[in-house]
């Protein structure tokens, strides 16, 4: 239906350049997160912005909301060279974002988030009449239906998400950019957000639409530019484009290349969790097994329990129900540093939050997980030298650069974060590794070689656990695959089952059992 | 325009190299130096040998203290109880030391034992419920330890009445006061034993690895299988056991056991660290800049005594000294930033 409305409407082709960029650059310590990149959005159109995690597309939107300066390049808005300082200037002209993160205080309520920073006063004072009215207005046009004095805290994250979208809604709108709002809608919140999207279309709004779904970008889509690696690689037309056209595009090569050829042979198993339940809801009831020698797939959307769930098994996230086995010893609920001991180790997906101690050298932090095992200890006392001899070696295995085991790890760029973090798989044996989105923010040079990695250590024996939520990456590695929804495991799938379209087809709705 | 961007660089370059410089000492080095330039010019008695060694030993105290401090800064906390713990230490340790002597005159050495190990334990014990109430229970290190700095100097002057405790065997100040050995006073030698100990423990074995740890990252710390918790919780009992330490030797100095010592102590122990390097973030800090921290604020308090720069006034320095140090810390890590780029 939504595409009769963009039939309806002012056809993208006819609309004029709303908001552009030339040579659009930005630069962070260490990585340049944007490289030169032309965009175009015109009036009347919904515009994909499409590529891997850390391609750009957060980087790109965050500027043209002004919540970011560019170091170098120009912003044109409606033809004309418009610096954007803030958020609070872009607004003003109706460019409006819509994060992920939301920009919402939970501890305020409906109304007062929505006029949050230009709230209509009277003589200095607030004005609470003219604010409730405009506020429903808002609302009412939107067909959002929401109390205005409830607590925003109190809502549910599609109801928040609701809020967010309005608080766009506040001046009028030109340019709204919408970061993967369907995420965490139902199908029929999704579906009121899209007859939305086409309402404004038709009344000449530009949409900037950051997306991973294949079916969302078909449905509304009018235009796609894909970005890799912080630069622009083309803009396509969103309804003649193939899906393998455009998987090219983002990852720059034939899919499959950079995965290495593994042949599997599972041995003993290492691992058993039979009807996992953690405390916190994220699992609820959950089973599966690990062999020596295979990789197993860990799919699903973000929030759906494949990373809780493993955390679980390994002892950093409380249970409240189900067992778990290591090598046939019951290891339910025993602590992180047991689990080590008898050779089960799990690597973050966060390195900044979760993985590592980004002031600490690069020594310290490879060694985090073994310093009370040789060689890196003797008795009570460290052995420094020997700690030294054994980062050295691991530095040089990875080709770490630059070599400099003594540097502050926050020095590094993230692909070389990330092998620190690796690294510690190699400290002491292990018979069960987990890796939690081990290329995210990586670039594909060393994307090649953490999947050779990981596909050694397959071939020595150790069973794997990848959890990702980058599907070519559990498609092209893993032996087996289980897909998470919502806490439960939707399916389980072996060697050539594993396609695409099988995985998909358990990532949103759970089928009828 | 070439010759302008040449010259442009020739100039950069000394700037950075000393920026680089400033990076890598930080801004203890720079302050030292500053301290000694100036008070030696302004009083003739402050550069010579028995001043210095006058330093040292006023500077015991301190130095002991912020070993503890740092250990709490280290895990990305706090201790603001130190002061407390270094009163109820000297009364504790006072009234134990005193009544143990009046019951057996003659035992005088068995009194003095009782009383330290009396004292060393009260002092330790609030330092070991701040570690149960920020490891178990999640309190802020600011709340819990500013929670405690209360409710231990209220025990203190409850204990006392606020009056000195007098009656400890006079060998005690004798030996722990005023003591020396081979002209170097006995406070010395227990800051020494306790550098020395301390420095192995965090350089050269696994645990003391582990505080660099749960401060640098607490979660890749727990999940790296280090006991975060428990970790927390030695952080707080050995910060407390050693403004313990710290309270004794004071006692013993004082020749009384006082409830109104140490409340200086918390902000000077956090300068020390902090001018030392020790990141309020957690993760960052050497020990041997931490001594030569508390060292240095010795320093300036003789140097301004010896210029008789009033006490209000001494203290108006310290705290911009504190002030200083974060600034200049913050400037640092800019440059860090910058030269990176």
């Amino acid at each position: 239906m939504s595409s009769q409305d963009s039939e309806e409407g002012i056809r993208p082709s006819d609309g004029y350049p709303l908001l552009q960029t030339r040579n659009l650059t930005k630069h962070y310590p260490g990585v340049t997160a944007l490289d030169d990149v032309d965009f175009e959005l015109r009036a009347g159109e919904v515009h994909v912005l499409f590529g891997e995690n850390g391609a750009g597309k957060s980087t790109l939107i965050s500027m043209l909301a002004g919540a970011n300066q560019p170091n170098g390049g120009a912003i044109e808005f409606k033809g004309k060279e418009t610096p954007l300082h803030s958020v609070h200037e872009a607004r003003d002209l109706g460019i409006s974002a819509v994060f992920q993160e939301f920009s919402l205080i939970p501890q305020l309520t409906v109304l007062e988030n929505l006029f949050l920073g230009a709230e209509p006063t009277r003589g200095g004072l607030l004005d609470k009449k003219a604010a409730l009215q405009h506020g429903q207005d808002i609302l009412d046009r939107l067909e959002f239906h929401l109390p205005l004095d409830r607590r925003v805290d109190r809502l549910t994250r599609a109801e928040q998400q609701m809020v967010e979208i309005a608080k766009a809604f506040r001046s009028d709108l030109s340019v709204l950019i919408l970061d993967e709002p369907t995420a965490s809608l139902t199908d029929h919140e999704t579906e009121q957000l899209f007859k939305l999207i086409g309402r404004l279309k038709a009344d000449g709004v530009g949409i900037v639409y950051i997306t991973h779904r294949m079916a969302e970008i078909r449905q509304i889509g009018d235009r796609i530019t894909v970005l890799r690696d912080g630069r622009y690689v083309d803009t396509v037309d969103a309804a003649t484009t193939s899906e393998d056209a455009l998987v090219s595009l983002m990852t720059g090569r034939v899919v499959g290349q950079i995965f290495p050829d593994i042949q599997f042979e599972p041995g003993a198993e290492v691992l058993r969790a039979e009807d996992i339940v953690t405390a916190d809801d994220a699992v609820r009831g959950a089973s599966l097994s690990v062999r020596r020698g295979e990789i197993v797939g860990l799919a699903g959307l973000v929030g759906s329990g494949k990373s809780s769930f493993v955390q679980a098994c390994f002892g950093a996230r409380p249970i409240s129900g189900g067992r778990v086995w290591l090598k046939e010893r019951e290891v339910t609920g025993q602590p992180t540093a047991d689990l080590l001991r008898d050779g089960f180790l799990y690597l973050p997906a966060n390195r900044h939050t979760d993985g590592l101690m980004l002031m600490r050298s690069v020594r310290e932090n490879m060694s985090l997980a073994a310093l009370n095992t040789r060689p890196f200890s003797r008795g009570w006392m460290l052995d420094r030298r020997a700690e030294s001899r054994a980062v050295d070696e691991l530095a040089e295995r990875l080709s770490l650069s630059p070599r400099r085991v003594e540097r502050a790890v926050e020095h590094f760029s993230g692909g070389n974060q990330q092998k620190v973090m690796l690294a510690r798989s190699l400290t002491r044996d292990f018979d069960l590794i987990a890796f939690d989105e081990p290329t995210v923010g990586v670039d594909v040079g060393t994307r090649a070689a953490i999947y050779e990695f990981i596909a050694q250590l397959c071939r020595n024996g150790v069973g794997i656990l990848l959890i990702s939520s980058d599907l070519p990456e559990i498609l092209h590695l893993s032996n087996r695959a289980f897909v998470f929804y919502r806490g439960h495991i939707q399916t389980e799938l072996t060697g050539a089952d594993i396609t695409e379209e099988n995985v998909l087809a358990h990532f949103f709705e759970r089928e009828a059992a | 325009m070439s010759e302008m961007q040449a010259t442009a660089e020739v100039t950069r370059q000394p700037g950075d190299r000393l920026k680089l410089l400033f990076v890598r000492i930080g801004i203890l080095p720079v302050l030292l130096v500053a301290a000694l330039v100036i008070f030696t010019m302004l009083s003739d008695n402050f550069l010579t040998g028995r001043n210095l060694m006058n330093v040292l030993r006023q500077s015991v105290y301190l130095t002991i203290v912020s070993l503890g401090q740092m250990l709490a800064l280290l895990t990305g906390g706090f201790d603001l109880s130190v002061g407390t713990i270094l009163a109820l230490t000297s009364v504790v340790g006072a009234l134990a030391m005193a009544s143990a002597y009046a019951a057996m005159p003659e035992a005088v050495w068995l009194a003095i034992a009782i009383g330290c190990f009396a004292g060393i334990a009260a002092g330790t014990l609030i330092g070991a419920i701040n570690g149960v109430g920020v490891a178990l229970f999640n309190v802020s290190p600011f709340m819990m330890s500013l929670g405690m700095a209360s409710v231990g100097f209220g025990a203190a002057l409850y204990l006392t009445g606020g009056v000195p405790v007098y009656g400890m065997p006079q060998a005690f100040g004798d030996t722990f006061g005023f003591g020396s050995l081979f002209g170097i006073p006995a406070p010395v030698y227990v800051a020494a034993i306790i550098i020395v100990v301390l420095y192995l423990f965090l350089n050269r074995t696994p645990y003391g690895r582990y505080f660099y740890a749960v401060g640098g990252n607490i979660k890749a710390a727990g999940l790296s299988g280090i006991n975060t918790k428990l970790t927390l919780f030695w952080t707080y009992l050995l910060c407390g056991m050693m403004a313990a330490i710290s309270g004794m030797l004071l006692t013993a100095r004082l020749d009384t056991g006082e409830a109104n010592i140490g409340a200086s102590m918390p902000l000077e122990s956090i300068a020390a660290c902090v001018i030392a390097g020790v990141s309020l973030r957690g993760g960052v800090g050497r020990l041997e800049n931490v001594v030569l921290g508390a060292l240095f604020i010795g320093l300036v308090q003789n140097g301004m005594n010896l210029a008789r720069i009033e006490s209000y006034l001494q203290t108006v320095v310290l705290g911009s000294l504190l002030i200083l140090a974060v600034i200049a810390d913050q400037i640092r890590l800019r440059f860090v930033a910058s030269l990176k780029a």
